[in-house]
């Protein structure tokens, strides 16, 4: 039995999380929540040149070529200093989209520079509110070109490539998934949204006929999805957690240094007690995600009943945690100033981001029945 | 990151399965998968005869305490093994409900606390289930507030003690032939330095037993009274005054005992929603239900991988981390509501607490009784979150009226005045 990361993969966090509390200190992030600038370009080029981008690509295509466990432990630390950068547009969708279904060509030419951090991509799946099953896709494909309104697209304003879900004209109705280069914005327009959370950039994509390149074979858009999401869920999951443990121990070191009649809040136990919950529920959320990113690194049969409980419990747990450290800050936690609403909008965006927490518990129980062998819609 | 045996573990789990298949009392199978959770009752056999006999047929062949020293009766194997062999052990581990207190948090607390002549004589007939043991710890006001005990032991001429009072919520007493008690050996002390441990014969003269009906309708629990019970010094455990120590060793094995064997009811509560049928089809097919079930389904995952996270620890020689603190606490809390979502389900079916109704028989009206008791058995809820906030989380101790003063000068009615603390 062992069930944990190794020594070389701990070191590489720690050498993350350092490096992460250097280049990307609060302040750095406000620039960003301020809106003083779209995203953290000056880090994410400097995760590029670290590796830290391509840890989960092979070395042929210019990546460390580490693994997804390495993967899930740098999530963790951008989740824990909630570093404004489009690591997971990027890396979590459309390296993995590119591993699973890429040509060699398309590889070739995308891999290098994801690796590198020279590229920005954003995932166009949504396309309105509610969840958007393929059956309703309204963009289409037609002459090697996408029309259609996707919104809205995490990271498409500052994106300069798309993956893109579209009805394919070339098979029955069914969807495929294509990469649009969005540098040539005479073919497409982009509009910002305001965000919950502003260190996650949103925008609608319009299309009008922009050249597209297919990902994988016609109409593989839901197999694929679904194997690309259940990677991204175990991702996030790591993300979430690192995001919900720094919350509880902001509450538990705001609690020692505030006093109230007479004493640190920290002892009274109506405060401990919340504190414990939010210990209990990251506790839960870590076992469940190491779980998820074991049947992720060995393949195991059981991926998509292991990410989707690794992704029930993350979700649960920062919702929980970054809810509760306001609650315990007081007053001081509902102002701009101090940083517990950075952890209550991340957490709130994370958990409808890549599918929502309801999507995610109806999936676990449907995985749970499937590995009794029964099916349910 | 995997889930496999070293080769030494895979050895030794073909071993233990081999063993079992051959040795293990098949013909009681059905009954103990089927077995109310809780304290162990058999229709067919005496419960503690057949746990006697099963364990006595372990210690034979070398499959008892395995971690144990072997001067005492143990294996001296490493603490890996114990844990592949429960699991190869499986619904026979049932079996093992009598020894919780002897094995679980007995015998290592006397392995850290006791004498070499304890040990010697203390430790052997626990592995064979020779003796069975009891805890004597909770009184009638002093349940969270364990501390806060009565019981007196006085020390007479001779250097013997005398033991007077009350003991309450003892699990097995009846069937114990020994108890470990916890004694108040000086009043004036502050309160937690006036404690002695002791253990006890359960069939000494002043020893009297009574069963407390519980809300299952079983009668496990106890209270003790101790009339002038005479008790050797031998049978003291630790220094004179340092009870409250020797209380805490017992209860960190406790805690490690029950929380990692909690079940939530999560495997039940799937089949039943499968089985089930509202309007015709089955209730999983129910999404509004669903999030309730990933709820429940994820935190009984977790306590799982959390417990693999400890034996992972375990695996390497270490000891398991802070996480465990939390194991008790989610699991009874969770099993409470996946019994109540359960009766639910049922609809006045619900109601029928009776075996043979259906495929359910009573499972989940005793897991619902029975669950509002492990919420606060081994540590209410609310000790436990004190416990994490304190030692896991580091944060102070809440203030309290007690502290720095005699233990006999602690108010315990409304109308005391508690005297000016002094710190």
């Amino acid at each position: 039995m062992n069930f944990d990361f190794d020594s070389n993969q701990k070191s590489l966090q720690s050498e993350m999380r350092r490096f992460l509390e250097q280049r990307s200190p609060v302040s750095e992030v406000r620039t960003v929540l301020d809106g003083k600038r779209p995203f953290q370009e000056s880090l994410w080029s400097e995760l590029g040149e670290m590796g830290y981008t391509g840890v989960a690509i092979d070395e042929c295509y210019g990546g460390t070529g580490l693994g997804y466990l390495e993967l899930c432990l740098i999530s963790e630390e951008l989740g824990r200093t909630l570093a404004a950068v489009p690591y997971s547009s990027t890396v979590y969708i459309f390296a993995e989209a590119l591993k699973e279904a890429g040509t060699e060509e398309q590889k070739q030419k995308w891999l290098p520079k994801i690796a590198k951090a020279q590229t920005v991509a954003c995932f166009a799946l949504e396309e309105g509110a509610g969840s958007t099953p393929l059956q309703k896709i309204k963009t289409r494909y037609a002459d090697g070109a996408i029309s259609g309104v996707k919104k809205p697209v995490v990271d498409g304003q500052i994106a300069d490539v798309a993956l893109v879900v579209a009805r394919d004209d070339e098979t029955e109705n069914k969807c495929s998934l294509f990469i649009v280069d969005l540098t040539d914005e005479t073919r497409f327009e982009r509009t910002q949204y305001k965000s919950l959370d502003p260190t996650r950039s949103l925008a609608s994509l319009n299309f009008k006929m922009a050249p597209a390149d297919r990902l994988g074979v016609p109409g593989s858009a839901e197999i694929l999805l679904s194997c690309i999401l259940d990677r991204a869920a175990v991702f996030a999951a790591f993300e979430q957690i690192g995001g919900a443990e720094k919350a509880l121990w902001m509450a538990r070191d705001y609690s020692l240094e505030r006093f109230a009649f007479g004493r640190p809040i920290g002892s009274f136990q109506a405060i401990q007690h919340m504190m414990a919950d939010m210990y209990a529920a990251t506790v839960l959320a870590r076992s469940n995600a190491y779980y998820g990113v074991w049947a992720l690194a060995t393949q195991s049969d059981d991926l998509g009943l292991a990410a989707a409980n690794a992704r029930v419990s993350a979700t649960q747990s920062y919702q929980l945690c970054a809810r509760d450290a306001i609650h315990i800050h007081g007053g001081m936690g509902f102002t701009w100033e101090f940083d517990c609403h950075l952890h209550y909008r991340r957490s709130n965006f994370l958990a409808v981001q890549y599918g929502s927490l309801s999507q995610w518990e109806d999936r676990l129980v449907r995985q749970l029945c499937a590995s009794d062998g029964v099916e349910i819609d | 990151m995997d889930f496999d045996d070293t080769r030494e573990e895979a050895e030794f789990r073909a071993r233990a399965r081999a063993w079992i298949t051959k040795n293990a009392p098949h013909e009681l199978h059905t009954e103990l998968v089927n077995a109310p959770f809780g304290h162990l009752d058999l229709r067919s056999v005496d419960a503690v005869q057949a746990a006697r006999q099963w364990q006595s047929r372990k210690a034979r062949d070398g499959w008892a305490c395995l971690s144990w020293p072997e001067e005492y009766g143990g294996q001296g194997a490493p603490q890996m093994h114990t844990i592949i062999w429960s699991q190869e052990e499986a619904v026979y581990s049932r079996l093992g409900a009598p020894f919780l207190v002897s094995q679980g948090s007995l015998g290592p607390t006397i392995m850290t606390w006791g004498t070499e002549a304890q040990k010697q004589k203390l430790l052997p007939p626990i592995v064979t289930g020779v003796d069975i043991w009891c805890q004597l710890f909770s009184e009638p006001a002093a349940g969270s507030d364990l501390a806060g005990i009565r019981t007196r032991s006085i020390r007479e001429q001779d250097g013997s003690w005398t033991l007077k009072g009350q003991k309450i919520w003892s699990s097995g007493a009846r069937e114990a032939d020994w108890g470990v008690i916890l004694t108040r050996s000086d009043p004036d002390a502050v309160k937690h330095h006036g404690m002695t441990m002791f253990f006890i014969d359960m069939r000494a003269p002043g020893v009297v037993v009574r069963p407390i009906r519980q809300i299952t309708e079983q009668s496990h629990l106890n209270e003790v009274y101790l009339d002038n019970v005479r008790v050797p010094d031998e049978h003291r455990i630790g220094p004179v005054g340092a009870g409250w120590k020797v209380a805490l060793t017992m209860l960190t094995n406790e805690r490690i005992t029950v929380g990692s064997h909690m079940p939530t009811g999560f495997e039940e509560l799937f089949s039943l929603v499968n089985q089930i049928t509202q309007s015709g089809v089955p209730a999983v097919y129910d999404r509004s239900l669903r999030s309730r079930l990933a709820g429940f389904a994820s935190r009984a995952n977790g306590l799982k991988y959390t417990y693999y996270r400890a034996l992972t620890e375990l695996s390497r020689g270490g000891e398991p981390g802070p996480e465990m603190s939390i194991m008790k606490l989610v699991a009874a809390s969770t099993m409470q509501e996946i019994a109540t979502l359960a009766l639910d389900l049922q609809g006045l079916r619900g109601a029928v607490v009776q075996e043979g109704m259906d495929d359910n028989d009573d499972r989940f009206q005793m897991m619902l009784l029975r669950s509002a008791g492990a919420r606060i058995e081994g540590g209410t809820d609310q000790v436990m979150r004190t416990i994490i906030a304190e030692r896991v989380l580091g944060l102070p101790q809440d203030m309290r009226a007690d502290k720095g003063i005699p233990f006999s000068a602690i108010p315990t009615s409304p109308n005391q005045k508690a005297p000016a603390a002094a710190e």
